[in-house]
């Protein structure tokens, strides 16, 4: 197979996961919690976030685990990438918005980008300690 | 269950489309600012902004909607549009020392993508007379 179509293939493999995943946090974020404001978005939006910081320190130049290119892009582009969503994201703030609820959008977006970043720095440093050999 | 294959099957598409279109972009722009993932962003919000418009009420997808949604919306767009990639890119800036990028790209991002939601919505709604 040829190394474009491989990759190819683990995006798609990846973003179909992920984004099954995304759709199953939502069904259960509704259903638990109910449909008043989009939890289910921010956590998995903050939960993508530290898991490519982790998983792009893992594997890394100084990593501590081997992963071929396709399984790379597989988890970061694929899985990564169709578990978060920045449209969706949108969608509910503006929705927010039209509703009236001006401090709720405001606090939707203010907590997701103050979450978002130190999620992806957590899961870096996490990464870069797991890297370290053992008693350094 | 056709629930699961149809946004499974979206996002298939979404994630590659993101892979190949920031690609592009990053390829001619270089890689010194995240503007691939800025420009699937931007256009994955204007995208959701207008079918929202067409299809979803705010009791929910309207009638006879709910397929298309799963796979167009749920799946394609929610794919196509990350936010993880958004964090690594900006976490990069920020660790290079580039802190005006990092900042830039994070403000920029926010309202670029809330404005295009807002304004695809509003194209939705003159287009689909709602």
């Amino acid at each position: 197979m040829a190394p474009g179509t491989r990759l190819y293939l683990a995006i798609a493999l990846g973003g179909a996961l992920g984004s099954v995943a995304r759709y199953l946090c939502a069904l259960a974020g509704i259903a638990l919690l109910g449909p008043d404001f989009p939890f289910a978005t921010l956590g998995v939006n903050v939960a993508g976030s530290f898991l490519i910081g982790l998983y792009a320190a893992l594997t890394g130049p100084d990593g501590r685990l081997f992963a071929t290119p396709a399984m790379r892009h597989g988890v970061m582009a694929g899985f990564c990438g169709g578990f978060t969503t920045f449209s969706v994201f949108s969608l509910e703030s503006i929705r927010l918005l039209d509703a009236g609820e001006w401090a709720l959008a405001l606090g939707y977006v203010g907590l997701s980008a103050a979450i978002w970043l130190p999620a992806a720095w957590l899961g870096d440093r996490l990464g870069r300690r797991l890297n370290r050999p053992p008693g350094s | 269950m056709i629930g699961v294959l149809l946004v499974a099957l979206g996002g298939a598409f979404g994630a590659c489309a993101r892979f190949w279109l920031s690609g592009v972009i990053a390829r001619r722009m270089g890689e010194t600012f995240p503007w691939g993932t800025l420009v699937v962003n931007v256009s994955g919000a204007a995208m959701i902004g207008l079918l929202a418009a067409g299809v979803l009420h705010v009791e929910g997808v309207a009638e006879g909607w709910r397929e298309t949604w799963l796979l167009l919306v749920v799946g394609g767009l929610g794919s196509y549009t990350t936010v993880s990639s958004f964090s690594l890119q900006t976490l990069a800036l920020w660790r290079a020392g580039d802190s005006a990028r990092a900042a830039g790209n994070v403000l920029g991002s926010l309202g670029l993508c809330l404005a295009a939601a807002l304004a695809g919505h509003r194209a939705g709604l003159l287009l689909f007379g709602a």
